[in-house]
């Protein structure tokens, strides 16, 4: 018979080697899945993990993809080590991206580098204020942030819904849903001429950077790792709860914000209701994936960036619904988390008679 | 007002509450036995679409709340299995089995997106249903709603009357007093979690077959969490999960009846849309401000693992 048996400490090794089980078993799944919608497994796995990055132009694509969910990530990652749960970032990216949009739109037709830090600065701050609300109550009235941030969420999506169908409509736009298209100041600008991938990508790898000294060389940082592990030993020492609550929220919801920014400004280039392509969910299975630190979130966010492309894939060449890419990362996160038990326990056989 | 639009407003409001009441009661039971499981929504897209599909094909929406049911069941499996055999954090883990249930569903239900099942006809209680203004609402109604109410005494019954009930709440307050007296709580955990899945389940068909009655991607659109909410907000006890349903349904119609009363409200239709989920947190706030109340009622070890030491 199998049974648990608790590790005398946690396994080093395990922690490490437990996402990388997660996605040899999201793998074989996948294969299993191809084979069980009749379609060649490997024929399917070729098509969902292979061609998308076969040239560099694919790889630039998967960089594209990444940047959002790097951004989100690591904001994500700070209050998640503090055990902040916010679970509303698709929600914050999309304010941030309406901040983006209004002032891409105010300066419409006029030009200056000021236009885009003014976006990049509305971005964050929209995502921040939409945060600010799970925040706010979380510390006044101990509301739980993981609903509240939820639900602000759903007004999110009929908030934007209702802007590009009325206020920011394109008044050229023959009753469309969507905003004018940006002009070129008001887009990140490109890093080649060769494809899509645009400075956003530079500000996700700065903001991997910042989150890293955070976490590791920050006393704030310091101390939510505290509070995440033990909240008594947090608050034995005197650490301010209610500030780590803020910091996690507005960390991630800042960063979400910038997200929606480098979506409206760069790929997109205007706003629509489908500013985000769940983005904000998904870039919390990059968060656990990744162990909740940047260096992971880096490798988790180009995995994570693959299953989209592999799903858009998917559809063309094996006329598979797109969500198929939803599938692999709720599977990917719930083998990690089943796997994650080897990080304190290990397996014992024993014997039947026992 | 005309007694005619009050009694219509009134019956929309019992169906409207009526998946959240199922799917609430059954994260009730989950949550007494000291199981979060934040994956109701999930468990309702994918309750949701096998409803649909077994009903399409079979014809029998009766055969679709079945297969609802198995669905919710499936999937609160591989979460009891991930938390309380994998002892995983059950925040987490709430959250990806709605991530794959949204997802999967998503995936599962695209050929099904142009389909429409046939209305199912409602139930009449003959003289009750006559009754001015509450009798259609109270008593000509879909079978599912009556069940709601069934579920409703059987739930209030099962927990404050019935000796499996005061078990289940042991192992909700103190699973290792419960264990050390020789019940086995992981065992009454699975169980609890398992009907919690089968009402989402139910939930999520009731939404598919009987009230829409079609599949859309994402059709659930948060009752899932709003159910989770409701719970919160009805401090775990079964008759404020009733009211606080009926609530939400209350506000889920009322945008229908504004749009349609051809009244001129300037309020664009995404406003009304929003109201519910306002609503939410607003509950949520009133009900949290006063933290004895919720210390009080909450299962002291809700959302902790336990494992017996052998």
């Amino acid at each position: 018979m199998i049974r648990l048996e608790k590790r005398p400490e946690a396994s080093q090794l395990m922690s490490y080697a437990s996402p990388l089980i997660a996605i040899v078993l999201m793998l074989i799944g996948g294969l299993l899945l191809f084979a069980f919608l009749g379609k060649n497994p490997i024929e399917g796995f070729k098509v969902f993990f292979i061609n998308p990055i076969s040239d560099l132009y694919g790889v630039s694509e998967l960089l594209l993809k990444a940047t959002p969910l790097m951004l989100i990530a690591v904001g994500l990652a700070v209050g998640f080590r503090a055990n902040v749960w916010n679970i509303g970032a698709e929600g914050q990216l999309i304010v941030g991206g309406i901040a983006a949009s209004a002032v891409a739109l105010y300066f419409y037709e006029s030009e200056g580098i000021h236009i885009l830090i003014l976006m990049v600065i509305a971005g964050a701050i929209g995502g921040m204020l939409w945060a600010a609300i799970p925040a706010f109550l979380k510390t006044r009235f101990n509301t739980n942030e993981i609903l509240v941030s939820l639900m602000l969420v759903y007004v999110a999506q009929l908030l934007v819904s209702w802007l590009v169908h009325g206020p920011m409509m394109d008044p050229d736009g023959f009753n469309f849903p969507q905003s004018r298209m940006f002009e070129d100041p008001a887009l990140l600008p490109l890093l080649s001429d060769e494809n899509r991938l645009n400075f956003a990508f530079v500000m996700a790898i700065g903001a991997l950077l910042v989150g890293y000294v955070f976490m590791y060389r920050s006393f704030a940082g310091f101390q939510m790792q505290v509070a995440g592990y033990a909240k008594d030993a947090a608050r034995y020492a005197g650490f301010s709860a209610k500030r780590m609550i803020w910091i996690g929220l507005l960390s991630g919801g800042g960063m979400a914000g910038l997200a929606g920014m480098s979506e409206v400004a760069g790929p997109m280039g205007q706003l629509t209701e489908h500013v985000s392509n769940n983005y904000g969910f998904a870039a919390i299975i990059v968060a656990f994936v990744a162990r909740l630190n940047p260096v992971g979130i880096f490798f988790a966010s180009l995995l994570m960036a693959l299953l989209y492309l592999g799903g858009e894939q998917a559809q063309q060449y094996l006329a598979l619904p797109s969500s198929i890419s939803n599938v692999f990362q709720g599977m990917l996160l719930m083998f990690l988390l089943g796997s994650d038990v080897f990080i304190n326990y290990r397996i014992r056989w024993k014997e039947a008679t026992a | 007002m005309d007694s005619s639009i009050l009694s219509s407003i009134l019956f929309a409001t019992i169906v409207a509450g009526t998946p959240l009441i199922i799917v609430a009661l059954g994260q009730l039971i989950a949550e007494k036995s000291g199981v979060l499981n934040l994956g109701a929504e999930g468990m309702m897209a994918m309750g949701a679409i096998a409803g649909f599909a077994v009903t399409l094909h079979s014809g029998n929406p009766w055969l679709g709340v079945l297969a609802g049911m198995a669905a919710g069941i499936a999937m609160s499996f591989i979460f009891a299995v991930v938390v309380l055999t994998l002892m995983a954090n059950q925040v987490a883990s709430g959250l990806a089995l709605s991530i794959l249930g949204v997802g999967l569903s998503a995936f599962i239900g695209k050929p099904y997106e142009s389909e429409i099942l046939p209305t199912v006809g409602a139930i009449r209680i003959p003289l009750l249903a006559d009754l001015p203004i509450i009798g259609d609402a109270l008593f000509n109604q879909q079978a599912l709603v009556y069940f709601s109410w069934a579920l409703f005494a059987g739930i209030t019954w099962f927990l404050y009357r019935s000796r499996p009930g005061l078990i289940l709440r042991a192992v909700g307050e103190s699973p290792s007093s419960a264990h050390s007296i020789g019940y086995h709580a992981i065992k009454i955990r699975y169980l609890a979690t398992l009907f919690g899945g089968a009402m989402a389940g139910v939930g999520g068909a009731f939404l598919s077959v009987f009230y829409t009655p079609l599949w859309v991607e994402g059709m659930v659109s948060g009752r899932g969490w709003i159910a989770i909410a409701l719970v919160v907000f009805a401090t775990w006890r079964p008759f404020r999960v009733l009211v606080g349903a009926y609530l939400f349904g209350g506000v889920m119609v009322v945008q229908l009846f504004v749009q349609g009363s051809g009244l001129e409200i300037n309020i664009p239709s995404q406003f009304l849309s929003a109201l519910p989920y306002l609503a939410t947190i607003v509950v949520l706030v009133i009900i949290s401000r006063d933290q004895n109340t919720v210390r009080l009622n909450a299962p002291v070890s809700l959302g902790q693992p336990f494992r017996p030491e052998a």
